[in-house]
């Protein structure tokens, strides 16, 4: 997989669109505009996008919105979505309790 | 740390598809799930499953679900319910949340089979009350007895959407319409026709522009897309319903394999580990299989389930590689004549005019979601026979035979090719026990009788909504789109368990509508 990290490229100006509105991560409620405003502040991948917006850091841990991101920031640069630099994958996979976490059961 | 011969990461048919071959083998098998009930999705899937017997035909879904548990407790299997895996680590050490507690097991052999999840496209108003997948609609309706709604658009025409559909019709509720901004319907055209016939609108290229409503949906706007996806103005159309139904495809869960450090792959269908025909990733002992490894459906998920629990049994000694590799030749066998015909993974996306036969392919069944009546006569199925004989309106190529079991006097043929059009053999006589319409997963065979009595003709179809209608009763028969063509009787309901639930109800038409009557639908509901 290519991955793109030209950060010297230009690839224009931030411009406002109609649905930019819409939201795009349910869980951390996280707009298409908010999104693509992202791009232009210089978030190319989506870990940085994810740490940046936590998009995909809420209930479904990015199942849902993760490909519809992953759409919008690629359009915004002008890559295809396959040269974009996936995110990490990281336990927990499921939202838990930090009590939960915690407690590591103890073998006899 | 609990130590286990066979991880296993989900509970559907690829997951105790791998834990009962492994267990068979010796090997000792644990199975997470973090739902409360296993079977994955199963037990939502209500209809006859395609393929031949060694795929379980003309099965229902949820029975192969409980043949899979029978076997797994037989096995002695252990499936650990409200289970979620939380981690895969080197070594492949698990982490597991039971309860109000982290559990640690240590897998000498590991296999994923988290299947996948449903995808969302986003238009105005998509998060509103209202807005739900196609698969949560059917878990509702299936597993919870919970009509999603009164009026429901679906969007997505593969078979989620027109299986889906289909079964929204029988709990009752009203599909509006089933649109898909592709330019041909995606799922089987029996799929397609079964809705079509009880009426639903097909909108191919089309999609939604909005979700009507403030509160939760109310209605939903749709238009017409250019070749380039754009709206063509004014062909906007405004649909009343309370529920928006998303078929839009299903992406693979991976993030365990990907945590583990399995090279994965990023394909169109979703990011996927690189893995061999026996389902092996590139670590050692971490096995795929099922939709987590690349979406198909549960017949080739079970498949890919036994395959990787012989893979893994034979990977940590249980049985020779010699043993290993017969059971695998055959089950591969199996896998690839699911996976040839038209809808052959290799196919996706693009266009097939003629079926294998070389017969022109139905434009309209992939543009209405049914077949003209003059396009049903090309096909090998539809023979104009004298007495009572099957019509076969099965028009695609596509992996299924049950109806050539079903005939005990051998008049429907489809050959080894399981993908083969089932074609009529005029010089059997048809006794017009109807097993073949009742085994039919597609609900496209119907038997035809055009000499029952001067002036009339009989046609008994597969019927599978309650109330039953009843012998006697009056109603309207509706034609291959849907549309009234002519008043109608019923002269017989026939319900066996040989049927399993498919209903045959035979009609009494006038004569010139034998070929055009295919639904039935009673008077005082019309």
């Amino acid at each position: 997989m290519k991955e793109r990290n030209d950060r010297s490229v230009s690839f224009g100006a931030y411009l406002p669109e109609a649905d930019d509105g819409t939201i795009i991560c349910r869980c951390e409620e996280i707009t298409k505009g908010e999104i693509r405003r992202a791009v232009h502040d210089g978030m190319f991948t989506l870990t940085e996008i994810r740490r940046y917006l936590r998009t995909g850091m809420g209930l479904c841990q990015g199942q849902t919105c993760g490909a519809l991101v992953k759409r919008i920031v690629a359009k915004e640069l002008g890559v295809s979505q396959a040269e974009l630099e996936p995110a990490t994958s990281r336990a927990p996979m499921r939202p838990i309790e930090m009590r939960i976490l915690g407690n590591e059961r103890r073998e006899a | 740390m609990t130590r286990y011969d066979l991880i296993v990461v989900g509970a559907g048919p690829a997951g105790l598809s791998a834990a009962i071959e492994a267990a068979k083998r010796g090997l000792k098998v644990i199975v997470f799930d973090e739902n409360a009930k296993p079977g994955g999705q199963l037990f939502k899937q209500i209809h006859k499953f395609f393929g031949s017997k060694e795929h379980k035909a003309k099965i229902r879904g949820f029975k192969i679900g409980e043949e899979l548990l029978r076997e797994a407790s037989t096995y002695g299997v252990k499936v650990e319910l409200n289970a979620i895996v939380i981690g895969l680590y080197l070594d492949k050490e698990v982490t597991v949340k039971q309860g109000e507690e982290i559990r640690h097991y240590k897998g000498d052999t590991v296999i994923v089979a988290t299947g996948a999840s449903e995808n969302m496209i986003t238009f105005e108003g998509w998060t509103l009350p209202g807005v739900i997948g196609a698969g949560a609609a059917q878990t509702m309706m299936n597993l919870h007895h919970i009509k999603p709604g009164k009026k429901i658009l679906m969007l997505g025409t593969g078979n989620v959407g027109l299986v889906v559909s289909y079964q929204l019709l029988q709990a009752g509720c009203e599909v509006v319409a089933l649109v898909d901004a592709s330019s041909k319907v995606g799922g089987y055209g029996v799929h397609a026709a079964k809705v079509a016939r009880c009426g639903v609108p097909f909108y191919l290229s089309h999609t939604i522009i909005r979700a009507e409503g403030e509160e939760g949906v109310t209605g939903v706007t749709i238009g017409e897309v250019d070749s380039r996806w754009n709206i063509i103005p004014g062909t906007e159309k405004t649909f009343e319903a309370d529920t928006i139904c998303l078929a839009v495809g299903l992406s693979p869960m991976s993030q365990l394999l990907k945590m583990a450090g399995c090279h994965m792959v990023d394909t169109p269908g979703g990011v996927v580990p690189e893995s061999s025909e026996k389902g092996a990733t590139s670590i050692p002992g971490i096995f795929v299989a099922g939709d987590v490894s690349g979406i198909e459906e549960a017949s080739s998920a079970m498949i890919e389930g036994r395959i990787a629990g012989i893979a893994a049994a034979e990977y940590l000694g249980f049985i020779p590689r010699e043993e290993m590799k017969d059971h695998l030749a055959q089950l591969e066998v199996a896998l690839l004549s699911l996976r040839e015909g038209m809808f052959a993974p290799e196919n996706r996306g693009k266009i097939i005019e003629k079926t294998e036969e070389g017969i022109d392919i139905s434009m309209n069944l992939l543009k209405m979601g049914y077949l003209e009546e003059e396009e049903v006569e090309r096909f090998p199925g539809v023979l104009n026979t004298k007495g009572i004989h099957p019509v076969i309106e099965c028009t695609q190529n596509i992996p299924c035979n049950p109806c050539q079991d079903a005939c005990s006097r051998k008049c429907i043929k489809i050959g080894s090719k399981i993908t083969a059009l089932p074609s009529i053999d005029e010089s059997k006589d048809c006794s017009g026990c109807g097993l073949c319409v009742a085994s039919c997963s597609g609900q496209a065979i119907f038997l035809v009788n055009e000499e029952q009595e001067a002036g009339y003709a009989t046609v008994t179809l597969p019927y599978e909504f309650l109330p039953l209608p009843s012998k006697g009763d009056k109603g309207i028969a509706l034609d291959r789109s849907g549309k009234e063509v002519c008043k109608a009787s019923v002269l017989e309901v026939k319900s066996s368990k040989a049927f399993d639930h498919t209903n045959l109800l035979t009609m009494r038409v006038p004569l010139s509508m034998a070929m055009k009557a295919r639904f039935f639908v009673r008077q005082e509901v019309c």
